[in-house]
């Protein structure tokens, strides 16, 4: 079923916020970059990954069906151990191509301050049809 | 750095575990990147590597490169997947760079990410504080 098309240009409700902590850095860290101390660049795809999640559950798309096309990061400082942040998700375009849905967003995260932290756009590809078909 | 540099290959193994750890990491739990049954299910050869997992070895050559050095902007887009296989070797991913400008306190770096010579990340693209 495709996406609806009066979703471009909404935005979503701002995720809970989230604390960076020490431990949870270093998790990603292990997990992408063992042995660096700093804050992985990739590190805010967590609030941005659960922005989309409660999009995709607000419009009723699984998330397996979904296969990330584009990730863009626009850095205004480092995320820091004890940052607050929240993620605000906004639909910037949507497209039908081949059945599939190509669903623009941008992710705005901000600090407890409300200061912008970074801005992150996501290509996501919605593969519509049936379940084993493709 | 300066323009025109090329910057040491980074090879990096990926493996089934390196996922499961990357999905507890990240939060996304995406079963095309643990579970055969539901890849093929949706058209994919098996499990494939989270985009964002590739892209963090990326950043992790880039930090590399210019030790970890403060990033200003990363982005690529996802061409081909990386298909891992179920065993205890997994997949080679290698990161290529070239620095393509240094101006105004800035170093733009052009990526390339291969998986076995096929490229995976389209325009990969990082621009660090020099």
């Amino acid at each position: 079923m495709p996406v609806d098309q009066s979703l471009v240009g909404r935005e979503f409700p701002p995720t809970q916020p989230y604390r960076v902590s020490a431990e949870k850095v270093r998790e990603f860290s292990v997990a992408t970059d063992p042995g660096r101390q700093a804050v992985p660049a990739t590190f805010p795809i967590v609030m941005a990954f659960e922005a989309m999640n409660a999009f995709l559950a607000d419009v009723g798309v699984e998330l397996h069906r979904i296969v990330h096309g584009e990730q863009r990061f626009t850095y205004e400082r480092p995320i820091a151990v004890g940052d607050e942040l929240t993620a605000t998700l906004a639909v910037a375009s949507l497209r039908q191509i081949g059945g599939n849905d190509i669903i623009g967003t941008r992710s705005e995260i901000r600090d407890a301050g409300g200061e912008l932290v970074c801005t992150t756009t996501a290509t996501l590809v919605h593969r519509g049809g049936q379940e084993g078909s493709r | 750095m300066q323009v025109g540099d090329v910057l040491e290959t980074q090879t990096y193994a990926v493996r089934r575990a390196d996922l499961v750890r990357y999905a507890g990491a990240s939060g996304d739990f995406n079963p095309i990147h643990w579970s055969d049954r539901v890849a093929t299910s949706v058209g994919l050869p098996g499990v494939i590597a989270h985009g964002m997992y590739t892209m963090a070895l990326a950043a992790r050559a880039v930090a590399t490169w210019t030790d970890g050095a403060e990033v200003v902007e990363l982005g690529c887009k996802f061409t081909n997947p990386v298909v891992v296989p179920d065993d205890d070797t997994g997949i080679d991913v290698a990161v290529a760079g070239i620095v393509k400008s240094v101006e105004d306190g800035r170093v733009t770096i052009a990526l390339e990410v291969t998986c076995e010579g096929t490229k995976v990340l389209g325009a990969p693209k990082a621009v660090v504080r020099a």
